[in-house]
């Protein structure tokens, strides 16, 4: 059963494990030569950090993992990094293109 | 590093949206890119009458619509020019037995494709086969919230009831869900309900239309217009829900030009943004278009492909930019920022679609067209037109009518 939508409201931390739900799509915009994300009655253009972030939620990695992968690429500084990864999720999230992956039950 | 996302969507129910980011990054030998977003309207058909109903008052018959066969090529041609997202609309899109064919074709070809219903011909099996097909979000119109105002505005007995289990499946098939409603003098008294009803549905959105008057709305034009203060109230209402429901509901607020200082830029201006197709295959700057009479607009069964038809046919290339525009737009400092108005609205109100958007202050016809408006909102003058295929059917008197 559904919960209501005001129950799943996520905040995003570095424990969550992150994905893109079926209704938000990161696909290669050919004819554009971009990223972009399909969503009800909108498109979001993520810049090449956002779709770089975006490819590493697959609901099996944290955000924590996300940001540690970042930083050993980028090597900067891991404050920075995870607070910029932690906001852009979260951006995402609150406009409901942001889901979690469910947690297994034993 | 500082990731953004940018909305790059000026979609069609979006008037506020400002140009799409796309717009500005695509190479400059194109001078109209091909839009995001399009509109199928597949069918004219339609169980519901809705008085104040976006399609012309010709409707297309249903021996004249594109074939499924003729649609899974438009489809195909679609993709593959870059659009990214198609609404399966109408009239009722429902009432073509091919829809699930249909929207597993665009799922194929990598389109993302919403649904615009009215839900009441749809069952759970037909729902499913839908989300199976790959259907990715569907949006569901509302009359009011109760079965009185709600079933009598659509002239559909026992509809809003089908719609509220139809809402209801949608939600369990974990597909997102937008409430459609469409609001005038004669249910914005529910305004406040309906948001709260598309909370409980578990809606993703809320669109709060005002009615646009052309076509069938301009003939219902006295059993529908707003009065000044309902539309006080209605904004009220409206920026409140925003306030308290923020991450919850989104509320997507189309105003009233009538009552309005500037008129809207409509469709992000005619010809740059979006087109739709109609039942029979024409290629619209906006779904309203064919009620400008006089106007040419070329069909996909025509030699030409959608890609030439959009760059190069008279119709569109007619009001596009700021070329064609009369005194007062031609010297406005807004010229840019709403593309003088509605060219429906021009012609439904001037009988020429190339003058100022009467809703336009500036417009020399403002003052007289919001007059008459204004006084029609006070007349009590209630009963519809019911939209359908003879042209229109008058509401019979509440007097004569039992049980009402």
């Amino acid at each position: 059963m559904t919960e209501l939508r005001s129950n799943r409201r996520i905040s995003v931390s570095e424990a969550s494990k992150p994905i893109l739900p079926r209704h938000a799509r990161l696909k290669f915009d050919e004819t554009r030569q971009r990223w972009v994300i399909l969503a009800p009655e909108r498109v979001l253009a993520p810049d090449d950090i956002a779709v770089e972030i975006l490819q590493l939620c697959d609901g099996e990695r944290n955000v924590a993992d996300i940001i540690d992968l970042l930083v050993a690429k980028y090597a900067a500084p891991r404050d920075d990094i995870g607070t910029d990864v932690v906001a852009m999720l979260q951006d995402l999230a609150d406009k409901g293109f942001l889901t979690q992956a469910r947690e297994k039950t034993a | 590093m500082s990731p953004t996302l940018t909305d790059a969507s000026p979609v069609f129910t979006d008037p506020a949206d400002s140009l799409a980011i796309m717009e500005r990054t695509r190479s400059t030998a194109e001078t109209f890119g091909i839009p995001l977003a399009v509109l199928a309207e597949l069918t004219h058909r339609c169980p519901l009458q809705c008085p104040y109903c976006s399609n012309p008052v010709e409707l297309d018959r249903g021996s004249t619509e594109l074939t499924t066969d003729e649609w899974k090529k438009v489809l195909s041609e679609l993709a593959e020019i870059g659009v990214l997202q198609i609404h399966f609309s109408g009239g009722e899109p429902t009432a073509r037995k091919d829809i699930v064919e249909l929207v597993q074709h665009a799922t194929d070809v990598g389109l993302y494709s919403n649904l615009i219903t009215s839900a009441v011909l749809l069952t759970l099996d037909k729902l499913s086969a839908l989300a199976d097909a790959g259907l990715c979000h569907v949006q569901i119109s509302f009359q009011g919230n109760e079965p009185v105002v709600a079933d009598r505005v659509g002239g559909y007995r026992n509809g809003h009831v089908k719609k509220l289990e139809v809402a209801k499946w949608t939600r369990e098939l974990d597909l997102p869900l937008t409430v459609n409603a469409v609001m005038h003098r004669q249910n914005l008294h529910q305004l406040a309900d309906i948001i709260q009803m598309a909370v409980d549905l578990d809606a993703d959105r809320l669109e709060v239309a005002n009615v646009q008057y052309y076509g069938w709305a301009l003939k219902n034009r006295a059993a529908l217009m707003p009065t000044i203060d309902q539309i006080d109230e209605t904004s009220r209402i409206v920026e409140d829900a925003q306030v308290r429901l923020k991450g919850i509901l989104d509320i997507d607020y189309v105003v009233p030009d009538y009552y309005a200082l500037r008129p809207k830029k409509c469709m992000g201006g005619w010809g740059r943004q979006f087109f739709n197709i109609s039942p029979s295959g024409k290629i619209l700057p906006c779904h309203a278009a064919e009620t400008i009479t006089g106007m040419e607009f070329e069909s996909v069964r025509s030699n030409h492909s959608i890609a030439w038809i959009w760059q190069n046919s008279e119709a569109f290339n007619r009001y596009r930019g700021t070329g064609w525009m009369p005194e007062p737009c031609q010297s406005c400092e807004f010229k840019e920022i709403d593309f003088g108005g509605c060219r429906c609205q021009a012609f439904a109100l001037t009988g020429d679609a190339g003058n100022t958007d009467p809703a336009c202050t500036l417009s020399p016809r403002h003052a007289e067209i919001f007059k008459l408006a204004e006084t029609e909102s006070t007349e009590g003058r209630d009963r519809f037109i019911y939209r359908n295929f003879k042209g229109g059917t008058l509401e019979p008197d509440a007097d004569d009518v039992h049980g009402r």
